[in-house]
């Protein structure tokens, strides 16, 4: 059995909740990578952000990741 | 004739103050003017539909913003704040109504030619409303769409050579007083190291990925003019390590009124003649200071750097020449467990490049709390909920009595077994020779 890459298993984790959840803190994702630095797990964090997997969600003073499309705020816009 | 009407609003322009309802409304008459041909990118009615949703509001006793949102520039995961109104159809020109944070210039040094580039980009790109330096400190500019957002962020990082300023769980703006630009009572170049720490801390500032918002402000001296002690996670304020210097001879001339004390700033009124022991002396919170054969004496051992002989006698007094900065930990604002101050964690260090000593602290406090930091909570309540002593033993410092308010009440400081000499364990046997039961 192949490992599994950190975005699968952020992507998997993100669609396990979806029911329940749009929107992450940064602790719960770095939750799914145990065995790294919080800083390490910050730039794996950042890459998908940058390569569109992640969304950031800020309420301007907490903010939190997301799928995008995900969750109310995108359709509530109409600017996903 | 207003776009709507504001009955609710008007009020507010009737009392002794200057009314932001008057401001708006001024703004509003100008961008329907546009004397200055601007290309409007947003509505120009924002500012007037902005005053009709505050008075729908008022009527409504809720308000009609949704807060927050997956706005934002590439690459950044703050400066943005997103805001929409659940009213569109009514007042189109607030749909978006999204704040851009900008950072502001160290000590707050601006140029007019800056200003108004800023200006002539906030009247083109957004509402023209603009708030400065309210309580988050840096530039807000209030009120834009979604699409003017890389423009903005386009034009302040390659024309101003600004950058966005931090929002979200980030590292915010850092900020800091002039310093020694200005004060002699700076003891270290605060713009120095806000500017150096804001561009070591970049990724901290743009990429969330705290539990919560992190504030840092630098303070050259304990009057903390940018209240560092109260508003940010970590203080860094100035102080020294050796005597204040005595000019005996200014004191004298305090005494003797040939000096104006404060600087002059309370001669509004007639105060009666300048009494050194009442206004100072007795004022003294550690009591360290008198007078003996005319002259004024002070056992520096016990001063707690108070600064308010210092603020009353400025030609007599000056700060020691042995200088650094104490750094304080946990302030923030009452919105969980009431307000607190910021605790001492280290008392002295030298500030001197390549700051590596203070990036030590930085780097070890943030890392403990990314790790054991709830979601949501500052890192002045996980001291709260894991001591004191916790936070003392993560930077690798051992405890001292600078750390310590007051005997046997805080903190809790325990001994460990590896500090104690041959541990919890010890011979009964020989222990009861000496101490019978």
């Amino acid at each position: 059995m192949s490992e599994k890459t950190p975005k699968e298993i952020v992507v998997e984790f993100m669609q396990s909740k979806a029911k329940q959840k749009s929107k992450f803190y940064f602790n719960d994702l770095a939750a799914l990578f145990p065995d790294m630095k919080q800083r390490d797990a910050k730039k794996l964090i950042n890459q998908l952000v940058n390569e569109g997997v992640l969304v950031y969600w800020s309420s301007g003073s907490t903010t939190m990741y997301g799928l995008p499309g995900t969750g109310k705020q995108a359709g509530a816009e109409g600017e996903e | 004739m207003p776009k709507h009407e504001t009955p609710l609003l008007d009020q507010l322009q009737s009392g002794p103050w200057p009314s932001f309802v008057t401001d708006i409304k001024e703004e509003a008459e100008r961008r329907h003017k546009n004397e200055g041909k601007v290309e409007y990118q947003v509505p120009v009615d924002v500012c007037d539909d902005l005053l009709g949703l505050l008075e729908l509001s008022y009527t409504d006793g809720t308000t009609h913003w949704k807060h927050g949102g997956i706005v934002g520039v590439f690459g950044y995961g703050g400066g943005v704040i997103g805001r929409y109104c659940d009213q569109p159809d009514r007042f189109p020109g607030v749909a978006h109504f999204h704040t851009v944070r900008v950072a502001q210039p160290a000590g707050l040094y601006y140029t007019s030619e800056y200003l108004r580039q800023l200006c002539d980009i906030w009247e083109m790109r957004g509402s023209g409303l603009t708030n400065m330096h309210g309580s988050t400190g840096d530039i807000v500019l209030l009120g834009t769409t979604t699409p003017q957002l890389e423009e903005i962020f386009f034009e302040l990082t390659h024309k101003m050579n600004t950058d966005l300023g931090g929002s979200g769980s980030n590292l915010r703006t850092p900020s800091c007083c002039l310093g020694e630009s200005r004060c002699e009572w700076a003891c270290y170049d605060t713009q120095e190291l806000c500017y150096k720490m804001t561009m070591e801390y970049q990724d901290e500032l743009h990429r969330p990925a705290f539990p919560y918002k992190f504030k840092f402000k630098f303070d050259g001296c304990p009057n903390c003019c940018v209240a560092s002690i109260a508003r940010s996670d970590m203080a860094f304020i100035g102080t020294w390590r050796d005597e204040i210097r005595i000019d005996q001879e200014a004191v004298a001339a305090y005494i003797g009124g040939e000096l104006q004390p404060n600087g002059g700033a309370h001669a509004g009124r007639n105060w009666g003649p300048f009494d050194i022991q009442k206004e100072v002396i007795d004022l003294c919170p550690t009591e360290c200071m008198w007078i003996e054969d005319g002259k004024l004496m002070i056992n520096d051992r016990e001063c707690t750097r108070c600064m308010h002989c210092i603020n009353v006698m400025p030609r007599a007094l000056r700060i020691g020449n042995d200088r650094g900065l104490s750094i304080l930990v946990g302030a923030k604002a009452p919105i969980l467990d009431g307000a607190q101050m910021g605790s001492l964690l280290v008392p002295f260090v030298k500030v001197e490049e390549p700051y590596d000593e203070i990036k030590e602290v930085i780097e070890n406090i943030w890392e403990w709390w990314m790790e054991e930091g709830k979601n949501r909570e500052r890192l002045g309540e996980l001291i709260k909920r894991q001591g004191l002593a916790k936070a003392i033993s993560v930077v690798g410092l051992k405890p001292m009595p600078q750390h310590v308010q007051e005997p046997r009440h805080n903190p809790y400081i325990f001994w460990k077994e590896e500090d104690v000499p041959g541990g919890w364990d010890r011979d009964i046997a020989e222990y009861r020779k000496h101490h019978q039961r």
